[in-house]
C-alpha cells in the first residue's frame, strides 16, 4: 500500500466578503502532496493559488476571508479545526513558507540574526547560543559568505537574491516537512533566479522536504516539479505529473497557456494567445469558468461546471470533452483559412463591383 | 527624393550619469551613478531592436535618454537626420510627435482622472492633428486599431484590466502617428495569457504602420520572439549585439551565455538535459563599477587582461558585435569550465 500523503486538501472552499459581494477565491479544491515530493501550482493572478497556500498556513485574514468548507489534512490532522495556538506550533516548524517579495517579508528594523533565531528558540527549544550557531550553519548552507558577520546585518544591507536566500534559510530552520514557496523567484533577475532554483533543488535533495511551488512561470515548473496542478478561477482545472502535463495537456486553458508563451528554443513567428479576459470571481455561474475564452466551447459548457475527471493514468482534467493540443492547431489553421476565404470573397465582391461600374 | 538613410536612429557614445550629492550643507557632488556608460548602436528603419539585461543595467535609462526624457550627459542621438540632444523648446516638441514610448506599468502610466477619450485625444489636440469633432472620431478609430471597443471612450482607466490598459497606452502612443516607439517592458506586468495578445498586437501594428521599435525587456524569450536584432546590456554597457537568431544560436559574450542558460524552458525533458551556467554573486553597484571589463568580477572565464583593460565593442562578422577579450574562444572555454 502506498504511504499516506503528507498533505491532503479536500474540497477546500475559501470566500472573501467584499463590498461588491462574496468572492469565491477558492472553489472545491482538492489535491495532495506526498513526502519529499515537489508539487507545482500554476495559475495567473486571481486564480486562487496564493489563497490556497495561505489557507494551508491558516493565514487568511479573517474577516473578510474565511475557509467556508473542506479539510486540510496534514499528516492526518485537520488544520481547519486547529486553534490559533495549535497552528503556531505548526507554522515555521513543520510547515514553513517563503514569500514572493524578499523586500517586504523581512522585518526591516531587526537584525537578520534576531529574525532567524526566533523560530529556533521557540520551536526547537534552543538556547540563544545554540540558535545562533544553527543560524550560522543555515546561512552558509544557502551560500551566504561570512555568515557569522552577516548575521548582525539588517535586511537592507542584503541584495534581493541574498534576502531570498535568508528567507529560504529561515524557512528551513526547523527542518519542516513541508515548504510552501509562493513565487519565490518572481521578483528576481534571471541569473539570480537560476541561483535560487539550484539552491532549492540541492536543499530538497539534502533534506527531503516536500515543496509546494507556486508560480505563474511554466518554465520554472518544468524544471522544478514532479507533479503540477493548474488553477483557473479558483478551481483546479488540470492535474498530472509534470512530464505528462507538458507532453499531453488536456484542458483547453493549459493548452492555451503553453501555446501563448514564446520559447527560447522555439521558432514560432506568431503566438496563439488566449482570447478575452480572466474571469470575474464575483459572478456565480454554473458554467465552465473557462467557457467564454475557450476555442472548443460547446453548448454543454454553458450549463454545466465540469469537475475533474480521469483522462489518462494519473492525469485529471476539468473539461467535458476530450480535447488535446493537436486539435487546437487544426482549429487555428481552420480559422485562418476561413478568414482568408472571407477576405477573398470580399475582394471578389469589390472587383465585381468595379467591373460592373 | 533623397535616398533615405537605412538607419532611423544612430546613437554614438551615449552616456547618462546621475550625480550623487553629499548629505552635507554644500550638497557637493561626490560621485555619479553611471547608469548608461558609452553606448553606440543604431536602429534600422522598420526593425525591432530588443534590449535585454537585468534590473539596474541601464536599459530603461537608455530608452529615456534617447527620447530626451533624461538629457544625456554625453553622446549624440541622431534621429532621422536630426540631432535630438541639441533640440530645445518648439523643435523638441515637434520631434516628440515622431518618437513615443509605451510604459511598463499600465496602472501608473494613465491619469486616473481622465477618461480614455481624453487620454488618447490629448496628444492629438496638443499637436493639432485634428480639430473639433474629428478628434473623437480619430480616438474611436485608434481604440478599434488596438482592439478596444470604441464604446469605452468615456470610461476611466480603473474600469479596465491590465491588458486593456496597456492597449490604451498603445493607442495613446499611436495617436500622433510616430515613426519610432520605445516599448519599455510593455508586457512584464501582464498575465501570461494576456502577454501574447499584446505581443501580437504590437507586431500587427508594426506591419500596419511601418513602425520601428526599441523593445526593452528582461524576459529573453519574449525579446527573442519579437526582435530582429537583440542587444544585451550589463552595468551600463552593451556587451553584445547581433541579429536575433545569431545571438541565441551563437552567443559570444560569457554574460549572454549565462543569461540564456538561466532562462527556464517550459519543457521538462529539455530542462533535465540542460546545463546551466550559474553566475556567482550579484551585479556590482553602478556607483563604483569594476575596473576593466565590468563583467570580470562574475565571469567564469576571466583572464588578467579583463581586470585592467575594457574590451572594445567590435564587429566579429555579420553585424555581430561583442565586447569581450575572449569572444572567439568563449564558448569553448565555457564548455571546459562546465565539465
Amino acid at each position: 500500500m502506498a504511504e499516506a500523503p503528507l498533505l491532503e486538501v479536500k474540497n477546500l472552499q475559501v470566500q472573501f466578503k467584499t463590498a461588491d459581494g462574496v468572492v469565491n477565491a477558492v472553489n472545491n479544491v482538492s489535491f495532495s502532496v506526498n513526502r519529499g515530493e515537489t508539487l507545482g501550482i500554476v495559475g495567473e493572478s486571481g486564480s486562487g493559488k496564493s489563497v490556497t497556500s495561505l489557507s494551508i498556513m491558516r493565514l487568511i485574514p479573517s474577516p473578510p476571508g474565511k475557509i467556508a468548507g473542506g479539510q486540510i489534512l496534514f499528516d492526518g490532522d485537520n488544520l481547519v479545526d486547529f486553534s490559533e495556538s495549535e497552528m503556531r506550533k505548526i507554522r515555521g516548524n513543520r510547515i514553513s513558507m517563503i514569500f514572493q517579495d524578499p523586500m517586504t517579508s523581512l522585518n526591516p528594523v531587526l537584525r537578520i540574526g534576531r529574525q532567524m533565531t526566533e523560530s529556533l528558540q521557540l520551536h526547537m527549544g534552543m538556547t540563544p547560543k545554540q540558535a545562533r550557531n544553527r543560524a550560522i550553519d543555515l546561512l552558509s548552507m544557502v551560500g551566504i559568505p561570512a555568515p557569522d558577520k552577516r548575521l548582525d546585518d539588517f535586511p537592507h544591507q542584503f541584495s534581493g537574491g541574498m534576502r531570498q536566500r535568508v528567507m529560504i534559510a529561515m524557512g528551513l530552520a526547523c527542518n519542516p516537512e513541508l515548504l510552501i514557496a509562493d513565487e519565490p523567484t518572481t521578483a528576481l533577475d534571471v541569473t539570480i533566479q537560476a541561483q535560487i532554483l539550484e539552491l532549492l533543488n540541492r536543499l530538497k535533495n539534502e533534506t527531503g522536504t516536500a515543496i509546494i511551488f507556486i508560480t505563474h512561470d511554466l518554465g520554472v515548473v518544468a524544471g522544478m516539479t514532479d507533479r503540477v496542478i493548474v488553477m483557473y478561477a479558483g478551481r483546479v482545472v488540470e492535474q498530472a505529473s509534470t512530464n505528462e502535463l507538458f507532453r499531453n495537456p488536456r484542458m483547453p486553458y493549459t493548452i492555451g497557456l503553453l501555446d501563448s508563451i514564446p520559447r527560447l528554443d522555439g521558432i514560432q513567428t506568431r503566438l496563439t494567445p488566449i482570447p478575452g479576459l480572466p474571469p470575474d470571481l464575483l459572478e456565480k455561474t454554473n458554467r465552465c469558468p473557462f467557457a467564454p475564452r475557450c476555442d472548443f466551447v460547446q453548448e454543454q459548457c454553458w450549463i454545466e461546471t465540469p469537475s475533474l475527471r480521469q483522462v489518462a493514468p494519473d492525469h485529471t482534467a476539468a473539461c467535458l470533452f476530450d480535447i488535446d493540443r493537436d486539435q487546437r492547431q487544426v482549429m487555428a489553421e481552420k480559422k485562418i483559412a476561413e478568414e482568408e476565404a472571407a477576405l477573398d470573397a470580399a475582394l471578389e465582391d469589390v472587383l465585381a463591383h468595379e467591373q460592373a461600374s | 527624393m533623397a535616398v533615405q538613410n537605412e538607419n532611423l536612429l544612430d546613437i554614438n557614445g551615449l552616456k547618462m550619469h546621475f550625480p550623487v550629492k553629499s548629505n552635507g550643507l554644500l550638497r557637493r557632488t561626490v560621485g555619479a551613478v553611471k547608469a548608461v556608460d558609452g553606448l553606440s548602436f543604431s536602429v534600422k528603419r522598420g526593425e525591432t531592436l530588443g534590449l535585454v539585461g537585468e534590473s539596474g543595467c541601464g536599459k530603461s535609462t537608455t530608452g529615456r535618454a534617447i527620447l530626451q526624457l533624461h538629457r544625456p550627459t554625453a553622446g549624440t542621438v541622431n534621429f532621422d537626420g536630426k540631432e535630438l540632444t541639441k533640440l530645445n523648446g518648439e523643435a523638441m516638441r515637434q520631434m516628440r510627435r515622431k518618437v513615443q514610448i509605451i510604459f511598463q506599468d499600465p496602472y501608473a502610466s494613465l491619469n486616473p482622472r481622465m477618461t480614455v477619450g481624453d487620454i488618447v485625444g490629448e496628444p492629438i489636440r496638443v499637436h493639432n492633428l485634428r480639430t473639433g469633432k474629428e478628434v473623437r472620431t480619430r480616438v474611436e478609430e485608434l481604440l478599434r486599431v488596438v482592439g478596444l471597443n470604441p464604446y469605452f471612450i468615456n470610461r476611466y482607466p480603473h474600469e479596465f484590466s491590465g491588458g486593456q490598459r496597456q492597449r490604451i497606452g498603445i493607442a495613446r502612443a499611436l495617436a500622433v502617428e510616430p515613426d519610432f516607439i520605445v516599448c519599455d517592458e510593455p508586457v512584464s506586468a501582464l498575465d501570461v495569457s494576456i502577454q501574447a495578445q499584446i505581443i501580437n498586437l504590437l507586431q500587427d501594428l508594426q506591419g500596419q504602420f511601418g513602425l520601428t521599435y526599441l523593445f526593452i525587456a528582461h524576459n529573453l524569450s519574449v525579446v527573442k520572439h519579437i526582435s530582429d536584432r537583440v542587444a544585451v546590456m550589463y552595468l551600463g554597457k552593451m556587451v553584445e549585439l547581433a541579429p536575433s537568431k545569431q545571438l541565441y544560436a551563437n552567443p559570444m559574450h560569457p554574460y549572454t551565455q549565462a543569461l540564456l542558460s538561466a532562462v527556464p524552458i517550459p519543457d521538462p525533458e529539455v530542462e533535465k538535459q540542460r546545463q546551466r551556467i550559474i553566475l556567482q554573486g550579484d551585479v556590482p553597484s553602478p556607483l563604483n563599477p569594476p575596473s576593466g571589463c565590468h563583467f570580470h568580477t562574475r565571469c567564469p572565464i576571466v583572464i588578467d587582461k579583463c581586470k585592467v583593460e575594457d574590451p572594445p565593442f567590435q564587429d566579429y562578422g555579420g553585424g555581430h558585435f561583442v565586447a569581450c577579450w575572449r569572444a572567439t574562444e568563449s564558448q569553448e572555454q565555457m564548455e571546459k569550465k562546465l565539465q
